[in-house]
């Protein structure tokens, strides 16, 4: 497969565009592989990149149920951050923010990452201390931070009402200016490719409906399209991951599934070129490069499988922007969708081997996911490949919950049972 | 969505709080720290039927024990519990 590159677009114009070929190839399942990777979305596939490419096993399959980039990875607002707080979580995603920033040369493809800015808006002088406090820790591992008083933040964000009218006065924000946005849809397609010319297998459309086993041991899996044995079986499926792992006799995770919903506005001019998020509700908002305002909020709080929401957080949600942009509200909402989402009750991920031998688990995002796409992989990849955990995400042990280990993280969403 | 409180007859999803999981149930307080933990941090979290708590928070401020299918939002049934517990088709 051809590097995509200036020249290569200039060949391909001449050509009249007729010269494209597929990014990768509709692969058919083989008996077996090294490892199989279930779930096709931006972790799987970052993870069978990072295999590839940092571990030489290129004897991988990912096998998804619908196409790629059909789930989370393609239900998300973008956002791309590593303003986190507590020392075990805060390398995790300053390694995935810093892979963020290679991205596109990394995969010769472009993700559209932007270093646009995240602020946090601070209503109180308490949660001024709080951001203060979480800006020094994020300075003492060595991440860039600011804090913004009002006029700063009127300067960098115009058409943010910071008057003392405001519903929730604003008093301040915390500032992370590498964070920023990616084009989501370009991840995943952009690892597929990737992977992919290095010889992994991408077989979509083919569910798993089971596990091959031998004793104790998972020794690959059942699915649509036919057994498919592997040494190795790693589990990445987000909200799906309780009845995946229920397959396989797995039924007692930490993991509640709900539905979060997104929102797309009409494109306009640029009118917001940082991310905003309000501390005083929930909400983020930020403006994609086609126009379209981006922004979500609260998950809508019960178990949900249903990949659609209720009314009820559309009002909510829009009410928290309106309250940040008055000048937003004769925009017209274009779009909702909404993803699954695996909630740990501590709101930080899994990443281990097992639970059972010859299977590894990636899971219980919340509202971590899709910045950790990068470094989600890049761990799971080495877990996988040594059977043991890379020292960024060694914190994220499932038995951390018996233990009494949970990270309590407050730069993180919601989870369950929370509201 | 709307639930069908026994009370006050069927009402707008805002009017609830979620409380959760139905089935799980406190262990004794000298149960070990598998037991507690299970309790504390695990969840079956089925794709179709769920038996979960509901509060009425903002009606009639009975706690309901409902059963609704987590893929489509269709409710089942719903109960009261507690002192004023209605009868239970959940």
């Amino acid at each position: 497969m051809g590097r995509y590159s200036i020249f290569a677009v200039a060949a391909g114009a001449l050509g009249g565009n007729r010269g494209w070929r597929p990014a990768w190839r509709k692969a058919v399942p083989k008996p077996s592989y090294e490892v199989v990777i279930v779930g096709g979305g931006g972790h799987g596939l970052a993870t069978a990149h990072y295999l590839a490419r940092e571990h030489g096993i290129t004897d991988v399959a990912v096998v998804e149920k619908g196409w790629i980039g059909s789930g989370n990875v393609g239900r998300n607002t973008t956002i791309v951050r590593s303003n986190y707080m507590l020392d075990r979580t805060v390398p995790f995603y300053e390694a995935s923010l810093k892979l963020w920033e290679g991205l596109s040369h990394d995969l010769n493809f472009n993700v559209m990452f932007s270093s646009r800015g995240v602020i946090n808006l601070a209503h109180t002088p308490a949660q001024m201390d709080i951001f203060t406090r979480r800006a020094n820790s994020m300075m003492l591992n060595g991440i860039a931070a600011e804090m913004l008083d009002v006029a700063g933040l009127r300067r960098r964000v115009p058409l943010l009402d910071v008057s003392p009218a405001a519903r929730f006065p604003v008093v301040g924000a915390i500032h992370q200016a590498r964070g920023g946005t990616a084009r989501h849809d370009a991840v995943a397609w952009g690892y597929a490719r990737a992977a992919d010319s290095r010889g992994v297998d991408i077989i979509e459309n083919c569910e798993v409906t089971g596990f091959l086993r031998e004793g104790d041991r998972i020794t690959g899996v059942r699915t649509t399209r036919g057994d498919i044995r592997a040494r190795k079986t790693a589990v990445a499926v987000a909200g799906s991951t309780s009845q995946v792992m229920a397959l396989a006799g797995i039924d007692d995770l930490p993991i509640e599934s709900h539905v979060l919903q997104a929102f797309v506005s009409e494109g306009m001019k640029p009118a917001l070129d940082v991310v905003v998020t309000f501390g005083a509700g929930h909400l983020y908002i930020s403006q994609s490069d086609k126009g379209g305002l981006v922004f979500g909020g609260d998950i809508d709080g019960y178990n949900s499988y249903a990949q659609r929401g209720n009314l009820p957080i559309v009002e909510d949600v829009a009410s928290a922007a309106l309250a940040m942009f008055p000048a937003f509200s004769r925009v017209r909402l274009l779009r909702t969708w909404g993803g699954l989402m695996d909630m740990t009750m501590d709101g930080q991920p899994i990443i281990t081997t097992g639970p059972l031998p010859g299977l590894y688990l990636n899971c219980g995002w919340c509202y971590e996911g899709f910045k950790a796409t990068p470094a989600s992989g890049f761990t799971f990849a080495w877990t996988i490949a040594k059977d043991e955990p890379h020292p960024l995400n060694a914190p994220f042990r499932l038995d951390r919950f018996r233990q009494g280990r949970v990270l309590d993280e407050k730069g993180r969403g919601p989870y369950p049972g929370h509201h | 969505m709307r639930i069908p409180c026994p009370t006050c007859g069927p009402r707008d999803l805002r009017e609830f709080t979620y409380i959760g999981d139905a089935l799980r149930s406190a262990p004794a307080l000298e149960a070990d720290a598998d037991t507690w933990a299970a309790y504390v941090y695990t969840r079956r979290n089925p794709r179709g039927e769920h038996l979960e708590y509901w509060q009425h928070s903002h009606g009639c401020r009975q706690f309901l024990r409902v059963r609704r299918d987590t893929a489509t939002h269709v409710i089942h049934a719903a109960a009261c519990v507690g002192p004023h517990a209605t009868e239970d088709e959940a």
